[in-house]
């Protein structure tokens, strides 16, 4: 993946706010054939440009002088094209010196270079591999911008797509002996859902797993910590359960050995039982103390949940009933925390707390139930004294008829009609 | 002496009943084809003593907070007994009165009840119109619910439009420049408070117009019974027509027991006043002529805002609707067919405008 940075990282145009005024390196290369060609909109959005530097500040030369010759010259610190095997050390100059950052964003962290050379791309870098990501192949060259722009490659939307146009092609990583599935799996993910299509960004893409500069694949002993980053009960939980001491001796990898690590789907009720869509039963062997643990705690989530539908059900019929259940609607809320406490609670592989939360949830269902009970009684119970309220009115009403007839007929016209 | 007569003898001693008996007995109520269309007036009578009833028995647990306010009807609605039953029949015979108020208005305005002498019925009755509306667009705002409070939002906002004076009326309403909770206790002071004196002090006006002048009879039955007088008929106010009037009461009474046991009036969801406004927001349906009306304006109509025409042509109309026994006066017949052409114009517009109002997204 020889990129096009032949003239290295920086041909910027002057356009917005620059030290320069003239810039001679546009003027041949804004009417050059790529890959030397720069374009003005391109340069526009780059933060380096926006911040004041410009084509010199990476490549060298004098852009004040218009002869090619001097302007590029060697005599003027001319650098020409940067090498792959030259930008990490090039981006470093400045990114990981903390005075010379400071002026531009004190919050930005000098420490890049440092991890790079930690993780598995700045490994192999180093043991002469140009071929693996440098600073380039993730945050682009001449068209940078900051990781909160969300048309940067390295926004938390985009990283998944940034980090798969190496790790997605089997062609390009033939030779490292590693799969290149896991874009795909992770587009089938949970996490990918809740950030690109819920857009909540703080949903893990594959930076949030593997680090970004110091990227690295977890191994074994890390994957529980790298989850319980954001999974900190679950965690917790398995840390306390027996489940902990016999992965760690079967050199199984926490939570990726029942979830997956790329293609992490919505957990099931019944990935806990022992039938179709079990994890349990990948180890557990019919008839053992896991396999009834987990036949028993499959069931009584299922219980809580159809005892929560029940009550759900029986709720909205008396809501469009037009009866008033919202305090029953809010105590419902309650049996489903319940229900996802208990779901959470399995972590710990312990019957016992399962069942304690399970057992709120059922006497929360049982309550809202009952409340859907009674406002279908008292809808029945209005519906009967309308009727005798109605029947009531109507007796009257004919009672009145009569009595109009009667004080009008011609034989009691006292009061009735008069013609004048 | 039986003892309704003992009674009589009684009250007669001390209050000199029977003298003031005496011209209910005597005063009479025409009787022809349109006699039925009396009766909305007093409908809408019985509807409005109902509201004062149930308002009296809400105001028992209401709080008018905007901490308190959605909870007290949801207890109300909940816990007291037959606390439903009372709540939903508000709501229902309050919407069943401005229907029948404005049944009374049109039927008035096409049997020509309005003309001489009776302007100032008609006035009086305009006010008490405006009056009802003033109930439902501040009552509607008391249960503090997501709906009533972006209505309410919208509602003031349209008033806010009003040239020169708006930015005031809006404030004024609001109670600031936000719906708030001091809009909720301002409305609420309207509601139970300013309305009913005002409506009391019109409704008595109207009653003792009524009284004083009678039930007025159509032209064309006018003209019939000049021709031929033996077809005049007229019954007695006390006890014939007040019979049947009680009669349409309890017609009124069943139905509004049934709508609020049948659909007892919905609670919603408690305001949110940071939380965006939902989808679909509109007002009660009898400002939704207008409402829908200000949406389907274009944004500009030559250099003026849609908006701002919209309202000031609605604003000319009512005056004009008003004034009406003032235009309408007796000589030739040209300008009242005209005005009976703009009446059925009026009344199709509005019912054309609601109906697409409730369906349109």
């Amino acid at each position: 993946m020889w990129l096009p940075i032949a003239f290295g990282v920086l041909f910027f145009l002057p356009v917005g706010v620059s030290a320069q005024t003239t810039n001679s390196c546009l003027d041949c290369h804004l009417v050059l054939d790529p890959p030397q060609k720069v374009s003005r909109e391109e340069a526009a959005k780059d933060i380096h440009f926006q911040k004041g530097l410009n084509c010199t500040s990476c490549h060298g030369g004098d852009a004040t002088n218009d002869d090619p010759n001097i302007a590029m010259g060697r005599a003027k610190g001319f650098k020409g094209k940067i090498t792959r095997a030259q930008v990490p050390a090039l981006c470093g100059s400045c990114h990981s010196n903390g005075s010379y950052m400071r002026q531009y964003n004190p919050s930005l962290r000098t420490d890049q270079l440092s991890l790079y050379v930690t993780s598995v791309h700045g490994k192999l870098f180093a043991h002469g591999d140009t071929k693996v990501a440098v600073c380039v192949d993730c945050h682009s060259t001449h068209s940078i911008r900051p990781p909160a722009d969300t048309q940067s490659t390295v926004n938390p939307v985009n990283v998944a797509e940034t980090c798969s146009r190496c790790h997605g092609s089997a062609d390009y990583m033939k030779g490292y002996k590693i799969p290149t599935g896991q874009f795909n799996d992770y587009s089938k993910s949970v996490h990918h859902e809740a950030l690109a299509v819920r857009g909540d960004l703080s949903a893990p893409t594959c930076t949030t797993c593997h680090g970004s500069h110091g990227a690295t694949p977890p191994g074994v002993a890390s994957v529980s910590a790298v989850c319980s980053t954001c999974h900190v009960f679950q965690a917790q939980l398995f840390d306390a359960s027996p489940h902990k001491a016999v992965f760690l001796a079967m050199e199984l990898p926490g939570c990726v050995t029942c979830h997956s690590n790329h293609l992490i789907a919505h957990p099931t009720d019944e990935m806990l039982s022992t039938g179709a869509g079990s994890v349990c039963v990948k180890c557990h062997l019919d008839g053992d103390a896991g396999f009834l643990a987990a036949q028993d705690i499959h069931g009584k989530l299922k219980k809580l949940e159809a005892a929560i539908s029940r009550s759900d059900q029986i709720l909205d019929q008396a809501e469009s009933s037009g009866m008033e259940v919202s305090q029953a609607r809010l105590q419902q809320a309650q049996g489903r925390d319940a229900l996802t406490k208990a779901r959470v609670t399995i972590h710990g592989a312990q019957v016992e707390q399962v069942n304690s939360d399970v057992q709120t949830g059922m006497n929360v269902a049982e309550a809202t139930y009952q409340a859907g009970v009674a406002a279908l009684a008292e809808l029945n119970y209005r519906r009967k004294g309308l009727a005798v309220s109605l029947a009531t009115i109507i007796l009257v009403l004919i009672g009145l008829r009569f009595y109009i007839k009667h004080i009008e007929s011609p034989s009691t016209a006292r009061h009735g009609d008069s013609s004048t | 002496m039986s003892l309704s007569a003992k009674v009589r003898n009684w009250l007669d001693e001390r209050f000199v009943w029977s003298e003031l008996t005496a011209p209910l007995k005597k005063k009479t109520v025409p009787k022809h084809k349109y006699s039925y269309w009396y009766f909305l007036g007093g409908i809408t009578l019985f509807l409005f003593m109902i509201q004062v009833f149930t308002g009296i028995l809400l105001l028992l647990y209401y709080r008018p907070s905007s901490n308190e306010a959605f909870e007290s009807v949801q207890y109300i609605m909940t816990r007291v007994k037959f606390g439903w039953l009372v709540r939903s029949i508000h709501s229902w015979s309050a919407n069943l009165m401005v229907l029948t108020a404005f049944m009374h208005m049109f039927s008035v305005f096409f049997l020509k009840a309005y003309r001489k002498p009776r302007e100032l019925t008609w006035l009086s009755g305009i006010v008490l119109l405006g009056l009802v509306l003033g109930f439902g667009f501040s009552g509607y705002l008391l249960p503090w619910n997501t709906v009533s409070f972006f209505a309410t939002k919208v509602g003031t906002e349209v008033a806010g439009q009003v040239p020169v004076v708006g930015h005031g009326i809006m404030v004024f309403l609001r109670g600031g420049e936000e719906v708030t909770g001091a809009t909720l206790s301002r409305f609420f002071g309207f509601h139970v408070a300013l309305l009913p004196g005002l409506a009391t002090l019109f409704i008595g006006l109207h009653l003792l117009l009524v009284q004083r002048l009678g039930m007025s009879v159509p032209k064309s039955v006018e003209a019939e019974w000049k021709t031929l007088p033996k077809e005049r008929r007229e019954m007695h106010f006390f006890p014939n027509f007040l019979l049947r009037e009680l009669s349409a009461w309890y017609v009124a009474l069943a139905v509004l027991g049934a709508l609020a046991a049948i659909w007892p009036w919905g609670l919603g969801v408690k305001a949110d006043p940071f939380a965006p406004a939902p989808t679909g927001i509109r007002p009660e349906w009898y400002f939704l002529f207008m409402f829908q009306t200000l949406k389907v304006l274009p944004a500009k109509l030559g250099p003026l805002d849609g908006e701002l025409v919209g309202i000031l042509a609605f604003s000319v109309g009512a005056l004009l609707w008003a004034l009406l026994p003032f235009f309408d006066k007796d000589g030739t017949n040209r300008p009242r067919r005209w005005i009976m052409g703009a009446g059925i114009f009026v009344l199709t517009y509005m019912v054309a405008m609601t109906i697409y109002g409730y369906f349109a997204a």
